[in-house]
């Protein structure tokens, strides 16, 4: 079982503020059904709620192995929040967008 | 035509892959499955790692295959410098590029699942490992950490894909887990994921802690199905198994002197069979090891070496007592014809005695093994699993063609004709009885050969006679005895005859 991440409250007032900005990494594997759809679900997602303050990356560990080491990538697909801090990862294709945004912190 | 199919069947072999680990590859009759995932399960600290290492260490030294080591325990450096007690150098192998040492961190409480996932992302970074080095062998150490971080269903039916896709990359894998979550348990995933699963353990009885090693499962092979010992020490591990040779073990025709004339003579003239075993057994104080002695005394003269097991008696004080009777070891000991073994019984387990003896045998090579007396041995646990025990290791002296003998301590009251010595009479070729008789008033040692197999042998009882000259064995004769103070005696008592 998954334990959920802690809720923290202290970045909370800070949760959809104007001008912080999001830096974004998803992992993927080819275009495995999982990853093609965390793909579309972390593309509407930022469209959605970070218009005009993210950067998004989304890399292949097919195509760089290294990366997948140098992260300590196990489950697939992932997206790591590098920015704002704390670095927080979340696994599996990105569907449950409540989820997702609880683990942004756009959401409380 | 029917011939030729025949050999078709026989020509068929399952394709191994050797650990190297002594005894390992005995009881797995050549090995782990070639190119096929085996699953090491066991608990903490009972040597999965070590094991896992020592394979993976073994096929880059002797059989030239490169290997990669997913660590989720342990971090690669800690790794290091954990198994150069060993004798280990990874960096080095790491340098040469025949080890791949990767460490797969798996964080409990970062992750937050927002769908469906699957670990591939290990699955990449162990096939990048594979292809980087063009690895034969790799380990995983241990699968079961992924359950810390992921959900138990999804890793299930991941590890099933996993051991699927080991075999397609052609790699023999090991694959550690602890016991229980996955694996051993209700649901157990070993059942169908591993062609073969080995189970460790580490056991306490009586205050001594002993690992054992059972080969749960081996689908297409023949393998020991028994527990078997096992000890860690400086040079590895080493598992003690039953020596499925014993049956194919040659049989001498060749003789080896008893170095008692006399005894000789009983044994058809000619002494003991090499390669055969022996028992003495007898009360206190009969002179058993004074038998031993002579016998090991004679075969270092005619250039064999011994190994003598002390199991009562420490090498010093043996040596000192052994010369009183003629038989002057010290020289011997430092020519290294003769390496005395000593320790207390109760010191350590009796299989790892036996382990500790055999890696010795292995080491010097002796022609001669004494191990005097194995009934000290017998003060540690049941009979039963000591006298599987004696056998296994009997079997395993034999393969070496090497001569035992073993002395035995029996009490005086199980001496009556029933004194089968725990059974052990059944498994020796040649057994000895010495035994207190009394003769004309006298106390006199005696000895009989009991048995002796393949070869004619005198049944009479001798007197046994331990001199500063050595050891003697005359005619018994009553009647008339050779003590001056029994003569005198007997004087004594005539004038009250002739009353």
């Amino acid at each position: 079982m998954l334990k959920k991440i802690p809720k923290k409250r202290k970045v909370k007032s800070k949760a959809g503020g104007v001008g912080e900005k999001y830096i974004l990494r998803l992992f993927v594997t080819g275009i495995l059904p999982n990853s093609t759809r965390a793909v579309v679900n972390i593309k509407d997602i930022c469209e959605k709620y970070l218009k005009g303050r993210y950067e998004l990356e989304i890399i292949d560990i097919y195509q760089q192995p290294a990366l997948a080491i140098e992260e300590n990538i196990i489950a697939i697909p992932v997206l790591i929040k590098k920015l704002p801090l704390p670095e927080e990862r979340l696994i599996g294709d990105l569907s449950d967008t409540q989820s997702v945004l609880e683990g942004l912190n756009l959401i409380s | 035509m029917r011939k030729g199919r025949k050999s078709k069947v026989t020509k068929f072999k399952f394709l191994k892959s050797l650990t190297g680990i002594q005894g390992l590859d005995d009881i797995t009759t050549g090995g782990l499955p070639k190119n096929r995932p085996t699953l090491l399960l066991g608990n903490t600290g009972c040597g999965k790692t070590i094991m896992a290492m020592e394979f993976l260490v073994n096929g880059i030294t002797r059989y030239n295959e490169p290997g990669v080591f997913m660590a989720f325990e342990e971090k690669a450096d800690e790794l290091i410098v954990n198994v150069k007690s060993l004798g280990y150098d990874l960096d080095e192998y790491v340098a040469k590029k025949s080890m791949y040492l990767e460490h797969v961190r798996v964080d409990s409480n970062e992750k937050l699942a927002t769908g469906k996932y699957d670990i591939e992302g290990l699955f990449v970074r162990l096939g990048h490992a594979i292809d980087k080095i063009k690895a034969k062998r790799v380990v995983l150490d241990s699968l079961d950490t992924l359950f810390y971080g992921f959900d138990y269903a999804i890793l299930r039916s991941e590890f099933k894909r996993l051991f699927s896709w080991l075999k397609e990359k052609n790699v023999t894998a090991i694959i550690t887990a602890e016991i229980g979550d996955a694996f051993l348990t209700r649901h157990g995933l070993e059942e169908y994921v591993a062609d073969c699963v080995i189970l460790l353990d580490n056991r306490v009885t009586n205050q001594i802690t002993t690992r054992r090693l059972r080969v749960v499962k081996y689908r297409g092979s023949l393998h020991g199905n028994n527990e078997y010992p096992f000890i860690i020490d400086e040079k590895g591990i080493t598992v003690f198994p039953i020596i499925a040779e014993a049956l194919q073990q040659k049989s001498s025709t060749r003789r080896i002197s008893s170095g008692i004339k006399n005894l000789d003579e009983m044994l058809g003239k000619k002494g003991f069979f090499e390669g055969s075993s022996i028992l003495i057994s007898g009360t206190a104080g009969t002179g058993k090891t004074s038998i031993a002695a002579a016998f090991v005394y004679s075969a270092c003269q005619e250039n064999r070496r011994c190994l003598f097991c002390a199991f009562e008696e420490a090498p010093n004080q043996i040596i000192r007592n052994m010369q009183s009777i003629g038989f002057s070891l010290k020289p011997l000991v430092e020519s290294e014809m003769l390496t005395f073994y000593y320790s207390r019984p109760t010191l350590q387990n009796l299989e790892l005695h036996f382990i500790a003896i055999k890696k010795l045998i292995n080491e010097i090579r002796p022609a001669v093994v004494v191990l005097d007396p194995i009934t000290n041995l017998m003060t540690e646990g049941p009979n039963s699993d000591i006298r599987s025990m004696l056998t296994r290791f009997v079997d395993f002296l034999k393969t070496q063609h090497i001569t035992v003998m073993f002395t035995a301590a029996i009490t005086v009251g199980s001496i009556e004709r029933n004194p089968s010595d725990e059974g052990i009479s059944s498994m020796v070729d040649t057994w000895m009885m010495v035994q207190d008789i009394e003769v004309d008033a006298e106390r006199t040692r005696s000895l009989c050969v009991m048995k002796s197999r393949g070869m004619p042998h005198s049944n009479e009882v001798k007197k046994f006679i331990i001199s500063n000259k050595g050891i003697k064995l005359n005619p018994i004769a009553t009647g008339k005895t050779d003590s001056k103070r029994v003569a005198k005696e007997n004087q004594n008592l005539l004038p009250q005859n002739n009353l």
